[in-house]
């Protein structure tokens, strides 16, 4: 089993929200979070809109503030950097986003794109170079070189993604965060980029955090799962363990709530539903986050939140899971 | 399976959306022929691009002005295209309604949830705004909102976004409509939430006997509800049957690809995902004969320069290939 690339201890995001009337609110987005990403592996967190999915992807790329916890990286903790130290950790942490037409500057080149973080950490390069570089890069992901002097208008999605894909890969980072990275691709297209990530995984030794609210993608791409709900980890199990044997009964509504493409199966499966929606994360349920739309709730869920407890290799917070 | 034999309440044919724009024509639907029957659940999938939702929009005469639509949408004893407002106000929200993707941007902000469900019922039934107002409370119920009265006097954002699906969809059955019309309805939605609004259309239409038409870019979401899917590509039907013959012996090869491309959770894990190379090509530089041909695995030379047109191959099973002789269900090299 290789080494943790990133050690993530207790993590907390909280969001002051200025309230209706004045005031202010404190919304606790992420709470207590703790995982670990080995290397050359990839960690798929799983969550429904207003998990915190993305806010720990930001905590982790300082793009908000973490309330607590700490991260290890590179032998130091990636949340308590500043000034250079924290420029240089940057180039081992790039990020691949949801929306590759929106990520990408449409005033800028395929070859500008690719080769602004050379140009920002690899100041050694000269232009011959850097255009190699770039070159063999959008080769990996699949772009043919004429693409270089393209601009991001005049490609697809799937096209647009491979993009930003190169884009994160060309300075070799040990850490790569995908957020919904297939979430604005059609079903044709979301294929190829699965497939794809898979591959340069392989080729280059990738470490990724594979943030997503789509179960299966999850299933296809990831080593590793993290369940989120309201900020809390529900359960977090190697992905054979996860699907085949979900403890969280969150999890198992989820795993219940995917379409499945097959009449005769759907039909057979008739999932029971979850009630309600998610609470507001400004008000969240006392005890389990989850008690007030879990089918198995009892009273003692409503008292005490449940620690995290390890069942085999799957570790679960839940008072009602059974080993 | 036999071919239900109820009359059809909408008859599309031939149908045609172009706009003119500075790339070209852009030809967003062609050749569309389709048939809705009464209580009929019809599925419509396709990716981004396939024409899909232009062609729901266009049975309500609701394109944007640019949109040029040629051809015959029969509803009763009316036809739809190029009917005047008037004609067209009577029968939309009325005899047809409308539910769209997005339920924050379909309802006005600025009204509250009462006075835009009893807006339709007060128009197209003339209830008074007492009347109006328990009928609405009543839609709500029906659409499982709990403390309906109270909902009635709320606003949009004070909804979640599950809640706001509900009231479009309370609002779309007020009238009892022969047709309900669906575009992604769920797709803005999370996962569990997505299966409570399915669920519900699946009761209501038990219940209403509406017919449905729903439009998506998810075949699991029509696996689950629909009586008979047609599959769009660049503009056209190219394959359209009862939802257990699609899933079972698909004969297009597009179909085919799609379903293959699906990752699933119940099935054993593949090393590699089945794929379709390349993308949909741009409708507005179509290429000549069958538009999936450039990225089809049973291409022939026919299928470049000759286009297909949607035959029924076997009863209710439509399909619109150049290869004949394809055998039904997987086979198609990636």
């Amino acid at each position: 089993m290789s080494a943790p690339v990133l050690e993530v201890r207790n993590l907390s995001v909280h969001y002051r929200i200025a309230r209706a009337g004045g005031g202010q609110a404190l919304l606790r987005a992420v709470e207590d979070v703790s995982f670990s990403v080995r290397r050359g592996q990839t960690l798929g967190i799983v969550g429904e809109s207003g998990s915190g999915k993305s806010s720990i992807a930001r905590a982790l790329l300082r793009l908000v503030p973490a309330a607590g916890g700490t991260a290890q990286f590179r032998g130091a903790d990636l949340l308590a950097l500043e000034g250079a130290a924290l420029q240089q950790a940057r180039r081992h942490v790039q990020m691949i986003f949801q929306d590759p037409l929106a990520s990408l500057d449409p005033r800028m080149t395929v070859e500008d794109i690719i080769a602004e973080p050379l140009r920002v950490f690899a100041r050694e390069l000269n232009t011959a170079q850097r255009r190699s570089a770039v070159l063999a890069m959008m080769e990996r992901v699949g772009l043919a070189a004429e693409h270089l002097t393209r601009f991001p208008h005049e490609f697809s999605g799937g096209q647009a993604q491979r993009i930003g894909i190169a884009r994160a890969l060309i300075l070799k980072p040990d850490l790569v965060v995908c957020d919904e990275p297939l979430s604005a691709l059609d079903v044709s297209i979301k294929s190829q980029i699965s497939n794809l990530l898979k591959d340069l995984q392989r080729e280059l030794g990738l470490t990724l955090l594979f943030i997503s609210h789509d179960l299966a993608a999850v299933r296809f791409s990831c080593d590793d799962v993290l369940v989120l709900y309201l900020g809390r980890v529900m359960e977090l199990a190697p992905r054979d363990v996860l699907f085949a044997t979900p403890r969280h009964p969150y999890t198992r509504a989820l795993l219940d709530a995917v379409p499945v493409p097959d009449p005769a199966a759907a039909r057979a499966r008739r999932a029971a539903l979850l009630r309600g929606e998610l609470p507001s994360p400004l008000a969240p349920p006392s005890g389990c986050v989850f008690r007030t739309r879990c089918p198995v709730a009892e009273p003692r869920c409503a008292a005490l939140s449940p620690e995290a407890r390890r069942i085999g290799d799957t570790e679960v917070a839940c008072h009602l899971a059974a080993g | 399976m036999a071919v239900p034999a109820r009359p059809a309440l909408l008859e599309v044919r031939d149908l045609a959306i172009e706009y003119r724009t500075p790339d070209g024509v852009v030809r967003a639907v062609r050749g569309v022929d389709l048939d809705v029957r009464e209580r009929e659940f019809v599925g419509i999938v396709g990716e981004s691009g396939s024409g899909k939702s232009q062609l729901l929009l266009a049975l309500l005469g609701l394109t944007s002005p640019g949109a040029v639509v040629s051809g015959s949408i029969r509803y009763g004893s009316e036809e739809l295209v190029g009917a005047p407002a008037a004609v067209l106000n009577r029968i939309r929200g009325n005899r047809i309604s409308m539910v769209f993707q997005d339920p924050m941007t379909a309802l006005n902000p600025y009204l509250a949830i009462g006075t835009q469900l009893t807006e339709v019922l007060r128009l197209h039934r003339g209830f008074t705004r007492a009347a109006a107002l328990a009928r609405a409370a009543e839609l709500l119920d029906a659409v499982q909102i709990t403390e309906a009265r109270r909902r009635l006097r709320q606003y949009p954002h004070e909804l979640s976004g599950g809640m706001r699906q509900r009231v479009m969809i309370a609002m779309a059955l007020a009238c009892e409509p022969q047709i309900l019309l669906a575009d992604e309805p769920t797709t803005a939605l999370d996962v569990t939430v997505q299966a409570q609004i399915l669920e519900l259309l699946r009761e209501l239409r038990g219940r209403t006997g509406t017919a449905v038409v729903l439009v998506t870019h998810d075949l699991g979401i029509v696996a689950e509800l629909a009586d008979r899917i047609a599959v769009m590509y660049a503009g056209r039907i190219v394959e359209e049957a009862p939802v257990d013959t699609l899933f079972a012996a698909s004969l297009h090869p597009y179909t085919d690809a799609l379903k293959r491309s699906i990752p699933r959770i119940d099935l054993a894990l593949p090393e590699r995902m089945a794929s379709i190379p390349g993308n949909p090509p741009n409708p507005a530089r179509l290429p000549t004969g069958c538009a999936f041909a450039p990225r089809c695995g049973h291409r022939i030379e026919r299928c470049t320069s000759e286009l297909p047109p949607l035959r029924e191959i076997a009863p209710a099973h439509r399909k619109a290939c150049c290869r004949d002789d394809l055998p039904a269900g997987p086979g198609a090299p990636a």
